[in-house]
């Protein structure tokens, strides 16, 4: 079960989308898991040929816990390896770690209470893994002993797959997270306006040779921007953890998209640093149609190294943001519309955008988060090289 | 195609992209952005999907023409051939057209 979130604890497993003999590939969709927020498909992180599932649909499991059993390619059971998440950084996997651990607790105290069961070592570890007590499960095996197949995640009868109240479940998460952002991180805010008549012009001039559909929209120049700045300042992208602050090797760019219900997802552009503007416009696109279709892919929901947030469309001139932790900074863009400028000693009517920086003091100081604005700004006045 | 079809073409894209909102409260003269909550993404959308539909692409540089409902509906139809066929705008892309 991917961490789908740096709040997420669990997931339960809606629908599975392969059976037991299919080949999957890295990035295949394998199931749908439903979260507080939203149902995501899970894509697959190796690939193989599925031997077994250990999750039955509407049964619930913690982040971490193996969902199903992959064959790799020429491999021979039965040692066979259990999918997991790939690694992630620390101080989100340190997080997951505590969650098993707790759940490990759990099982071993109840063992502690059961009598003997027969099992073979197999069944007990995957049992273990699952967080179930062997001693509920039914034993197909000799003399009623419980084997590795017998090993599944049922779901619980008096908890039903209920439909969960997302928005209330969403607006709670995001409050908890909000909260503890403000009790948490030190922020600080910087401010910048930013001429777009450059970035504008080649916009206008790209969008007028091209399909609707090849369309480009400032804020994919805006986002593509800022997931190359960040590339280059580290101290503004990756996690801060109990160990401290750790950089992030590459940049995973959040998006807020606003859901019409209500409600604010967070979805993760992943490499966006090596993304054309034109690879930028087409994955905001498909993350904001799927945001809103409540059917979002997992890779989309891995935690983002640094987020954006994108009020321009809303009237507003000015974002002053809020840290999602475990991040440690958040640019803002307010309207994009024409604003007095001086060009050249003239005063005159130019695009403009004021683009703001909420950062984490305990990472970085003033200095640098103007140093990383400078380098958004500069890299919008050259929008063909980006 | 007539500002009628072309009207109920709009309101058609508008309600696959903004599922919540009454076609009542949007109306014809209101700024349809407003009106719908439709950020740059959205309208874009709505653009694509109305390109589909009557087979008309509103350039960017004609965006300011098509603000309201009622603005977007006769541009619709004014640009559209008698037969509701392609229109002769100068930049529809043949793909765009038979999709």
């Amino acid at each position: 079960m991917p961490s789908l979130g740096a709040d997420m604890t669990e997931g339960t497993v809606l629908e599975w989308l392969v059976k037991p003999g299919d080949r999957v590939r890295r990035g295949d969709r394998i199931a749908v898991v439903d979260t507080v927020k939203a149902a995501i498909d899970v894509e697959s992180f190796e690939e193989g040929e599925v031997e077994s599932l250990l999750v039955e649909p509407g049964a619930t499991v913690p982040v971490g816990a193996p969902m199903a059993v992959l064959r790799a390619p020429g491999a021979v059971s039965p040692q066979r390896p259990v999918v997991r998440p790939a690694p992630r950084p620390s101080p989100v996997a340190r997080h997951r770690e505590k969650v098993r651990e707790q759940d490990d607790e759990r099982v071993a105290r109840q063992r502690s209470d059961g009598g003997w069961v027969r099992a073979t070592p197999l069944a007990r570890r995957r049992a273990d893994e699952l967080g179930l007590h062997i001693g509920s499960l039914h034993g197909s095996g000799p003399e009623g002993a419980v084997v590795a197949a017998d090993v599944v995640v049922q779901p619980r009868v008096a908890e039903q797959v209920k439909a969960p109240d997302r928005r209330s479940a969403m607006q709670a998460a995001t409050a908890a997270l909000m909260a503890r952002s403000s009790r948490e991180i030190p922020h600080y805010y910087l401010q910048d306006s930013i001429d777009l008549g450059p970035a504008a012009a080649w916009l206008a001039e790209h969008n007028a040779g091209q399909a609707v559909e090849e369309r480009l929209v400032m804020s994919a120049l805006l986002l593509a921007a800022v997931a190359q700045a960040a590339s280059h300042h580290t101290d503004f992208n990756g996690f801060m953890g109990e160990g401290g602050y750790e950089p992030a090797p590459r940049v995973d760019l959040g998006v807020a998209v606003s859901l019409r219900q209500g409600g604010l997802v967070v979805a993760a552009l992943r490499d966006a640093e090596r993304m054309s503007v034109v690879e930028v416009m087409q994955a905001t696109k498909g993350v904001a149609e799927r945001a809103r279709g409540g059917r979002l892919r997992s890779s989309e929901l891995s935690v983002p190294t640094i987020t954006v947030s994108n009020l321009g469309d809303r009237g507003v001139d000015v974002v002053h943001g809020v840290i999602y932790p475990p991040q440690v900074a958040l640019v803002g863009f307010g309207r994009v519309s024409d604003r007095p400028l001086v060009v050249a000693h003239e005063v005159v009517a130019r695009p403009s955008v004021i683009v703001t920086l909420a950062a984490d003091h305990r990472v970085s100081d003033g200095h640098r988060g103007s140093l990383l604005l400078a380098d958004i700004e500069e890299l919008l006045q050259n929008p063909e090289a980006l | 195609m007539n500002v009628t079809e072309a009207r109920a073409a709009v309101f058609a894209a508008l309600f696959d992209i903004a599922p919540e909102v009454d076609g009542g409260s949007v109306g014809d003269d209101r700024d349809l952005r407003r009106a719908a909550d439709l950020d740059s993404l959205d309208f874009l959308r709505l653009v694509e999907s109305v390109a589909r539909a009557t087979g008309v692409d509103i350039p960017e540089s004609d965006y300011s023409e098509v603000r309201t409902v009622g603005a977007m509906a006769h541009y619709l139809a004014s640009h559209s051939g008698p037969d509701g066929s392609l229109a002769n705008s100068g930049l529809i892309d043949e793909r765009s057209w038979q999709r």
